[in-house]
């Protein structure tokens, strides 16, 4: 198995009037892991079954590899999809959920058996074979449809929102298994989630999404150091959008610094005035809610340390001010 | 509030213990009656307990041909058994999809619900006996000539029973598909299956245990069908038309006999099934589960 590059061309899909996604390119490496990350209603997941071959493109074209494949049904694309919360035939044990793909193909019994051993040995099910998916925690599940979708040999697997079924902590111990597994395989993944701390630990290309276009696609540094507009900014998190005289900057809640203002001290270069809101203690850091003139609400983490040496209450007046080199200008059309 | 039953608990309770009485009472009457005494008559008090009218019946004396009557009965049955699950079953995949006249075709299929079944069944045998006139005059000689009538069992009564089964087996679809997830499907597709292997392996293993239900469901609507059967059925009686005439000239308790027989088969039909389904779920739970644990 060889991941194959993926390649989107002006790619659309219209419902009557509605776009739900509106002629986006995307060109995802062979082997990379990739997130369409964004909002529910943001095109990601049609975008995903589009790729799939489960719904029709209106215009554009998905290439694989060398081929066109927007016209090809899903079988034939060397695509597999992984679906939310899995979609594991219930009536069917593991061991035949996972040899289904070559039972349609018409494989004998000996045979498809013992490959879908294989992959459940590959996912580490192997002494679960004879159970029914009712029978399997959810994590359990997870891995079964894993192995039912590797076994059709895919240069690409397409996973439909896949740890949203899961608890919390279940979730991460399974998103580590599922990079180490793309790893391992050497496979093309691209991934929908609206979760960005999910997207960050495993994409190597982010790819966040609103409202049917791609607002921005890097790797994860570059899209949360350096977010290209507000829409990003705020869905990534840990960032302030303030207005500034020259447009809208973001920057980053834990590379605002405050310094109280008492009585009437001058403020310095672009340092703004502003009223302590609420402080929360959040373990490694403290997070201070901050109102800043007109409906400018900003978000400042401080260290612990720091905080001790200067204590904030809330009502208190401080002077929020950054470095220069991490205000990112932001553009207001993506 | 403390502990304990409130008084309307006691009062709720009552209501269902009358309500289960209303319910079981009768049958419960009748297969006591059926133990009868020999020189016990066709209402309490039990003249002495005995299997006399078991064995009565079983020796067929006294009754008309109650064998071949049954025997008619569970052929009609199985016909519209069968029949109801596979055209509704494809009626109820037809009604997934859009299509041009959708919402007339349901109506009018419903309303044979709404209809009086006696109008049906005299509708069904009107048009059977204009059928009959037609082809006597018209028909060639060698046809003609041979005709009485085309009203039958499998004709004019398997008509009329399918009137009633099928809008129930539609409606039974309509919920089976509504918790019908399409992501099956969708896996079915990806994972390389033709549209008749998703039906074959995915679809129709799913909906199995439904379809079982419905069949019994047909089957129980013909099984003690009267209203539509007593115009239709042509010369031959099917078993509850038998039944019927034997209440106004049968005056012992052979005919309780024969009820307590027909419960007792339903009752072992029911208790099969549902000792394989016992069966097969123990089996099944042997593998173990880890269903429902968040942090495997």
């Amino acid at each position: 198995m060889k991941g194959s590059t993926l390649e989107l061309v002006k790619v659309t899909k219209r419902y009557g009037q509605t776009t739900a996604v509106d002629a986006i390119d995307l060109k995802v490496e062979g082997g990379a892991y990739c997130c369409l990350l964004g909002p529910s209603g943001c095109g990601k997941s049609t975008t995903l079954r589009m790729i799939a071959g489960h719904e029709a493109v209106t215009d554009g074209d998905v290439l694989l590899g060398p081929h066109n494949v927007t016209d090809l049904p899903p079988a034939q694309r060397g695509t597999a999809m992984m679906f939310q919360s899995y979609a594991l035939f219930p009536h069917l044990t593991c061991v035949d959920n996972v040899a289904f793909s070559l039972k349609m193909r018409g494989i004998d019994k000996e045979t498809r058996r013992a490959k879908a051993m294989e992959l459940l040995d590959l996912v580490a099910m192997t002494p679960y074979a004879e159970r029914l998916p009712a029978q399997l925690s959810g994590g359990q599940q997870q891995r079964v449809a894993l192995a039912r979708a590797l076994i059709t040999e895919p240069q690409i697997l397409l996973l439909d929102e896949p740890l949203s079924a899961l608890d919390p902590f279940l979730r991460i111990k399974m998103r580590a298994e599922l990079k180490r597994l793309q790893k391992e395989l050497g496979i093309t993944f691209v991934h929908v989630t609206h979760g960005q701390d999910e997207a960050m630990a495993l994409a190597d290309l982010v790819v966040v999404m609103n409202q049917g276009i791609i607002e921005q696609a890097g790797t994860p540094r570059e899209v949360f150091n350096a977010p290209r507009t507000a829409f990003v900014a705020r869905f990534m998190g840990g960032h302030n959008v303030i207005d500034v005289p020259q447009g809208q900057i973001a920057v980053r809640a834990d590379r605002l610094s405050l310094t109280p203002l008492e009585g009437a001290t001058a403020l310095v270069g672009s340092a703004m005035p502003a009223v302590v809101r609420d402080v929360e203690y959040q373990g490694s850091f403290v997070q201070v809610g901050l109102e800043a003139g007109q409906a400018n609400e900003l978000a400042a983490q401080i260290s612990e340390a720091a905080f001790d040496a200067m204590p904030l209450q809330p009502g208190d007046r401080v002077a929020v001010s950054w470095v220069e080199a991490d205000a990112h200008r932001l553009s207001t059309v993506a | 509030m403390r502990e304990g039953r409130s008084a309307s608990f006691y009062w709720l309770a009552a209501f269902f213990v009358a309500f289960v009485l209303f319910l079981y009472g009768p049958m419960i009457a009748i297969v006591l009656l059926s133990f009868q005494g020999p020189t016990g008559g066709m209402t309490f008090p039990m003249n002495g307990v005995s299997l006399h009218w078991f064995g009565k019946l079983w020796s067929g004396g006294g009754i008309v041909d109650i064998k071949s009557a049954f025997s008619r009965s569970l052929q009609l049955g199985l016909v519209v058994m069968a029949l109801t699950v596979v055209l509704s079953t494809l009626a109820g995949l037809a009604f997934r999809k859009k299509f041009f006249g959708q919402n007339l075709l349901f109506y009018v299929t419903v309303a044979s619900l709404i209809v009086p079944s006696i109008v049906t069944s005299l509708g069904i045998a009107l048009q059977f006996r204009i059928f009959d006139d037609a082809i006597k005059a018209y028909a060639p000689a060698f046809i003609s000539d041979e005709w009485t009538t085309g009203m039958g069992l499998f004709s004019s009564a398997l008509g009329a029973h399918l009137t009633w089964t099928l809008p129930f087996g539609l409606l039974i679809m309509f919920a089976i598909f509504n918790r019908f997830d399409g992501r099956f499907e969708e896996a079915a597709r990806d994972l390389g299956a033709t549209p008749w292997q998703t039906f074959r392996h995915v679809v129709l293993p799913i909906i199995l245990p439904s379809l079982v239900g419905v069949g019994l469901f047909g089957f129980t609507l013909s099984w003690d069908e009267i209203a539509r059967s007593s115009q239709t059925i042509g010369e031959k009686n099917t078993l509850p038309l038998e039944l019927q005439a034997l209440t106004t000239t049968v005056t012992t308790p052979e005919i309780y006999a024969l009820g307590t027989v027909t419960t007792g088969v339903s009752f072992l039909v029911i208790g099969i099934a549902l000792a394989s389904i016992l069966l097969l779920r123990a089996r099944q739970a042997k593998q173990g589960s880890d269903a429902g644990k968040g942090m495997l």
